[in-house]
């Protein structure tokens, strides 16, 4: 089962954090806003990590219901 | 014991120390300040941390205040503020505060399920957090009077009016008048606290003004003592 991230495009007002935290799934358009990239399994603990520290909470982490 | 009662007052003025450092980092992370020198998890990590950091001290305090056996402080004492029978209205701003300072923490650690704009709702305390444990700080410290506590007081009170004034003045456009409003409104509160310092902490007598039960006050001859240069507890506070 793949996790997949999700950022609510209203909420996120581009703080960059995720990116710092998660280089190897997220990276910053030229605003500032998150490109969102798989997330392997064993990088799980990051990717909660980086949802965890989201100053408005845009960033979300799903299960795949199609894989 | 001796070393409960100034290991409270130790780390009371330790985790003082702590809040407008914490409320800085706090007012940086709101701001966006970092880039690739000082990365903006770093600050928010810092804002967290520290705050933990400094929520050890303040559990040493409470503790050693409780275990300390010369002033009559109980465990309720701690969460319902002015029932205490020491300085009651002075240590009930810092029950007050406590009480603040554990939403804070459990709002900001419980985040993600509380949802943003309550958290965000309920963080604009902490600047009321600060105010609050100051006037603890300077109702019931025994160290208000030297010159040190002073120094450092007065520095935090510069460094949380610098951190408020830039909060409100880069906050974006809206509600103007609202950040003008809170501006004066701490500009006043700080102009109140410095007056009420010098004409009450400040003044001779202020640990019987305050509160302190009669028989931990001096008695005359140690009074006399005092004098001489052997401060007893009770004057000290």
């Amino acid at each position: 089962m793949a996790w997949l991230l999700l950022v609510n495009p209203i909420t996120c007002t581009g703080h960059g954090i995720c990116a710092e935290l998660f280089p190897e799934a997220i990276s910053l358009d030229e605003w500032g806003y998150p490109i969102l990239g798989a997330v392997p399994d064993r990088l799980l603990p990051l990717a909660r990590r980086a949802v965890a520290d989201c100053p408005t909470l845009a960033l979300m982490l799903e299960r795949d219901g199609k894989s | 014991m001796n070393v409960l009662w100034y290991a409270t007052r130790a780390t009371g003025e330790v985790a003082l120390l702590f809040l407008p450092v914490v409320l800085a980092l706090g007012v940086m992370s709101a701001l966006r300040i970092g880039g690739r020198r000082l990365p903006r998890f770093v600050i928010a990590g810092l804002h967290r941390n520290l705050t933990l950091t400094g929520l050890g001290f303040l559990a040493v305090h409470i503790l050693t205040t409780l275990a300390d056996s010369y002033v009559p402080i109980g465990v309720v004492d701690v969460v319902v503020p002015f029932g205490s029978a020491y300085r009651p209205i002075w240590l009930g701003f810092g029950a007050l505060a406590f009480d603040l300072l554990m939403v804070l923490t459990v709002t900001s650690l419980l985040r993600t399920r509380i949802g943003f704009r309550w958290w965000k709702a309920l963080h604009w305390a902490a600047y009321g957090c600060w105010v609050i444990a100051l006037v603890h700080a300077l109702g019931t410290g025994s160290d208000v009077r030297t010159s040190a506590f002073l120094f450092f007081a007065g520095i935090c009170c510069a460094v949380v009016l610098a951190m408020m004034g830039w909060r409100l003045a880069q906050g974006g456009q809206d509600d103007q008048a609202l950040r003008l409003g809170a501006g004066i409104v701490a500009l006043l509160l700080a102009l109140a606290i410095g007056v009420w310092t010098v004409r009450g902490p400040l003044e001779p007598g202020w640990a019987k003004r305050s509160g302190t039960p009669g028989s931990l006050l001096p008695k005359p001859a140690a009074v006399a003592s005092h004098a001489t240069g052997t401060a007893t507890r009770g004057d000290e506070g």
